[in-house]
């Protein structure tokens, strides 16, 4: 039973539905492999066993009453720990948060409940989702399942290694500049970030609005499907999302497109780009070749400024939207201080982690006076030349292929003290993020030393159906989806 | 742009309401100004007549109606704050006695 959660989301709901396997069955697996693997992984800062097997039995209780019941019903979810659950302590991997239990689900949560999906535990991410390697997390690294010395990514570290690892089937992430297509990559697990709007952002701590968007982990591209389609959907409680309706990703998916338009850019093939990593991804775009895609020439000239603009913006919002860490109404308070000010100044330097710090100083300049038209203004005015290129290269083409990273997977402790270095790492998913556009990120070969390398497709704002179907054509072809890696575990039975 | 100095990385804090160590600034220093240095090639762009975008899909004046709804009770609006008295956040003092 210990392969169970490699199984993908339809295997596992016709398994279900048929009582061919419980979901308490289900979950105590995932709970097991949980308890073997992961003190080598490190992917879960919190794991409620009893909560997680009572929701399980309860669901097993209604289906055996015949009750109707949700999409997902049975089936674990894992949640990066930056989403607020009621009653479920929330920490952002922060000491901010480290005893924060928000009072309410996110928008997200309750959809989850609805689908009666299992909530399995709380995985960890870089500090705020602020990050690119899990090493920002104030509490532990979490490893790569397929080399315990590199990093799974990050922000959402704990969640993409927590489905590589075979510890759950599904869980979600928040993705910033990259911090779910840059873990799934590294993981060698299927990631997305939906156009901005196209899930609510209530309940995410935010961390840059403009930039913040929920999405799936899976293990394949179906699952990410099912997952996407679970999460999707108006909130009005989130101004920013958007009233459309939602296609059924999960049931189109299969379908093939015909005369799909593969677009590849020069600009993404640049300096820097690993050899290997560059030659899985043009062998992708050959699979899509001999499938009968067309494959064209974009240009996305502004593509250069992304990390820059992408460093003015979302510190700029972060120092904005982390200034509600005061240490009144939540989060840390210090104990030595001298006034209001002086407790304000001394609980924040004392629970926030250097990156955040770093980020929340730098945004704070970006928008001081004197330097507000030099670097914020100008990098909105950048992000719209940004976002145009996009507008125009999807007028010729329907997806645009590119790595994901520049390199696979780097060794924890390599970019920690160059902060600039660990930033350049999420050049080929920031854009998507300023321009709003939703990317897949999904396993498209090994380097010679056996780390995952992934490719990254991009659509149109509000095409996921046409990039999930894009994407599983893919990997119905190559199937590098169904490698795993062998996890170090205890000897315990 | 001119360099960042140790003073604007300790006014910068100020602003922020950050205390940071000492020992700590010249490493902030050194971090931030590297990050400026390389953000400051937005400067080869050509912005004329671009509009900033602050967002990625543009909505404007999202509209619902104005119907009462439940909060959150005082009980659980007060449980995370590190210091209350059961009705009001506590917070010290701000203004001098007397």
């Amino acid at each position: 039973m210990t392969t169970t959660a490699f199984l993908n989301t339809p295997e596992l709901l016709d398994q279900l539905q048929s009582g061919e396997v419980t979901s308490t069955d289900l979950v105590t697996t995932c709970l097991d492999r949980i308890a073997k693997v992961d003190d080598h992984i490190g992917a879960f800062l919190n794991v409620d066993r009893d909560a997680a097997l009572q929701q399980a039995v309860n669901i097993d209780e209604r289906r055996q009453a015949g009750e109707t019941l949700g999409p997902l019903a049975g089936v674990p979810v894992a949640v990066k720990d930056n989403i607020c659950a009621n009653g479920t302590r929330t920490t952002c991997a922060s000491r901010m948060l480290e005893e924060f239990v928000p009072p309410y689900d996110a928008h997200v949560i309750q959809l989850l409940r609805q689908a009666d999906a299992v909530l399995i535990g709380r995985t960890n991410l870089d500090e705020f989702a602020m990050g690119s390697s899990c090493e920002n997390s104030a509490f532990q690294s979490t490893r790569n399942p397929w080399d315990t010395e590199r990093t799974p990514g990050g922000s959402s570290g704990g969640s993409a290694a927590a489905v590589a690892a075979g510890m759950t089937p599904l869980s979600i992430g928040s993705d910033t500049g990259g911090s779910i297509r840059q873990p799934a990559a590294f993981c060698g697990v299927v990631g997305m970030k939906p156009t901005y709007g196209r899930v609510s952002r209530y309940g995410l701590v935010a961390f840059a609005s403009s930039l913040d968007q929920i999405g799936p982990f899976a293990n394949d591209v179906t699952g990410a499907a099912f997952l996407l389609e679970a999460l999707s959907g108006h909130d009005q409680r989130d101004s920013t999302s958007i009233d459309c309706p939602v296609p059924a990703y999960s049931q189109t998916l299969d379908q093939p497109l015909g005369g799909l338009r593969i677009g590849i850019a020069k600009e993404h093939f640049i300096e820097g780009l690993d050899a290997e990593v560059e030659q899985a991804v043009h062998a992708a775009v050959d699979v899509y070749r001999s499938l009968g895609a067309e494959v064209k020439q974009v240009t996305l000239p502004h593509s250069q400024y992304c990390v820059a603009v992408y460093y003015i913006v979302a510190p700029s919002e972060a120092s904005s939207n982390l200034a509600r860490y005061d240490g009144v109404h939540y989060g840390h308070r210090a104990t030595d201080f001298e006034n209001m000010v002086d407790m304000y100044s001394a609980s924040r330097g004392e629970a926030f982690g250097d990156e955040v710090k770093r980020r929340i100083m730098l945004g704070t300049y970006a928008l001081s006076a004197g330097y507000y038209d030099a670097y914020y203004l100008k990098a909105l005015k950048v992000r719209r030349l940004i976002r145009q290129d996009f507008d125009r290269a999807f007028e010729d083409v329907d997806v645009i292929a590119s790595p994901v990273t520049p390199t696979p997977a780097f060794k924890i402790g390599e970019l920690i003290d160059d902060p600039l270095a660990m930033y350049l790492t999420d050049m080929y998913t920031i854009s998507a993020n300023l321009a709003g556009t939703p990317g897949i990120s999904l396993p498209c070969g090994f380097s010679s030393d056996g780390l995952p390398i992934g490719l990254q497709l991009q659509a149109a704002p509000f095409e996921e159906e046409r990039l999930l179907r894009a994407a599983r054509m893919y990997e119905r072809e190559a199937e590098w989806h169904t490698q795993r890696p062998s996890v170090p575990s205890h000897s315990t039975s | 742009m001119s360099e960042l100095t140790a003073d604007d990385v300790k006014k910068v804090a100020s602003l922020a309401r950050l205390t940071l160590a000492e020992g700590d600034v010249a490493r902030y220093q050194e971090q931030l100004g590297n990050v400026l240095n390389y953000v400051d090639r937005l400067d080869e762009v050509d912005t004329t007549d671009v509009e900033p975008m602050a967002h990625a899909i543009e909505t404007v004046n999202v509209f619902r109606q104005d119907e009462p709804r439940d909060s959150l009770d005082r009980e659980q609006a007060l449980a995370n704050a590190p210091q209350t008295d059961g009705t009001y956040f506590l917070v010290p003092a701000i203004l001098d006695e007397g």
